[in-house]
């Protein structure tokens, strides 16, 4: 009797590497997926704390695919490992600060270690040769073979035929010839392939699955590490990236404005870690004041606050002001007018 | 068996999933597990982590701003030692 092989699976959520665990999964090979939190995944209700996003599907796509797919799924917190690789990257940036290469040799790198750990035999992703202007070519995608440490034992079913045999299909564990030889950006392969294992619905972030893909992340990035004087974040610092407008009137602090009542809930949250401002005679928006701010300061952060309330054309704006002390106290301002606030305190 | 809570407030998803899926590994078959979160999209996500890894959704509560997700921990492998 053979051995049953077993396959652990990167599990983004999307839908190649769906389609290549569904590959191994139908040569009888045990598959596991794995998916890695690195604090930057881009989340389908990480966006639906905003009302405005609630026709998205509230789930986490990994493990969606997961249970369409009927493996088990790990989910592994690399938050703290990972901020070698947002900050220090050895193969440097792509069109923002994603640090593509360094990143996949990083999930694969971990993915092998997981694999050990285990007694798992191989390790599946859903590259396609050519996709990726970074880690997708064919001079990167042996980079992470040999970076990573898995060499060999690395498979890419959705391109395997335009690479050398691996372990895997070299030892007959799958069959190379029913692998596949997808090259280049078109997405018409992987969706004729989906149509043919009856995947009907599926993922396809606009974006990618990074905010560090994203140019506007990215702005708000480079601003927490130039008004820092270094490169280095906290998981709360890159959340909070995520949530609200961001306006930064003066170098020592900026201000996160919740822009609806999920985005107000979720920075309820963090309040007490922050100075904060809430316009108590209007309806209006929980303010976050992040670094240092005097009383001109304050007074200044305050007519931001009742710009943003149902109060920005009035007269006065009762404000609520909440210092980091917990000293408490309320200013009647006039909101700023929207020609008082330049376009570049927008981050 | 015995009961357990894990505070899983003002953390966004997946890490409510992370948490619950970590803490699961350090109960025993039968162990009752609830978890209070604040991230809407837990209302999805436990639920699916508990059919991928076959525990006992026994109870999802959505209140005001928290919810309370109560889980049996299924650990067959346990049983059959």
């Amino acid at each position: 009797m053979t051995t049953q092989r077993k396959a652990v699976a990167l599990i983004s959520g999307g839908l190649d590497s769906m389609l290549a665990a569904r590959t191994i999964l139908a040569q009888g090979v045990h598959v596991e997926g794995i998916n890695f939190y690195t604090g930057f995944c881009v989340e389908g209700h990480t966006q639906a704390i905003r009302r405005t996003d609630s026709a998205r599907p509230k789930r986490n796509n990994a493990l969606w695919v997961a249970e369409q797919l009927g493996i088990k799924l790990h989910i592994i917190d690399v938050v703290e490992e990972y901020k070698e690789v947002v900050i220090n990257p050895k193969h440097g940036y792509g069109a923002n600060l994603n640090p593509c290469l360094d990143c996949k040799g990083f999930m694969v790198r971990h993915a092998h270690r997981w694999m050990q750990e285990n007694g798992f035999d191989f390790i599946i992703t859903g590259e396609v040769l050519g996709q990726r202007p970074m880690s997708q070519r064919r001079d990167t995608l042996p980079v992470v073979v040999r970076e990573s440490g898995a060499g060999d034992r690395l498979l890419r079913p959705l391109c395997a035929k335009l690479l050398p045999p691996t372990l895997p299909e070299r030892e007959g564990w799958v069959k190379r010839e029913q692998l596949f030889e997808y090259n280049g950006r078109s997405r018409k392969p992987q969706i004729a392939l989906a149509k043919r294992y009856d995947i009907n619905e599926y993922s396809q972030p606009a974006g990618g699955c990074c905010f560090l893909t994203d140019p506007n992340y990215t702005k708000k990035l480079e601003d927490l590490w130039r008004t820092r004087g270094d490169k280095r974040y906290e998981l709360d610092d890159i959340m909070l990236l995520k949530v609200g407008r961001h306006l930064r009137p003066r170098p020592h602090f900026k201000l996160i404005v919740g822009r609806e009542e999920g985005e107000n809930n979720f920075l309820e949250g963090y309040r007490h870690a922050f100075t904060h401002l809430r316009p108590l005679s209007h309806k209006g928006p929980l303010v976050l004041l992040d670094g240092t701010a005097d009383r001109d300061d304050l007074r200044l952060a305050a007519r931001l606050a009742g710009r943003f309330s149902q109060g920005r054309d009035a007269a006065s704006v009762n404000i609520s002001i909440t210092e980091n002390s917990g000293h408490t106290y309320e200013l009647d301002i006039l909101p700023l007018s929207n020609d008082e606030i330049p376009k570049e305190w927008y981050l | 068996m015995s009961e357990h809570t894990l505070d899983a407030r003002n953390l966004l998803c997946p890490l409510p999933v992370i948490r619950t899926q970590n803490m699961a590994k350090t109960l025993a078959d039968g162990d009752i597990l609830k978890v209070i979160c604040t991230d809407p999209g837990a209302l999805s996500d436990i639920p699916a982590w508990c059919r991928i890894n076959g525990h006992n959704l026994l109870d999802a509560q959505k209140g005001d701003k928290e919810l309370i997700i109560t889980i049996r921990l299924s650990k067959p492998e346990e049983r059959n030692a």
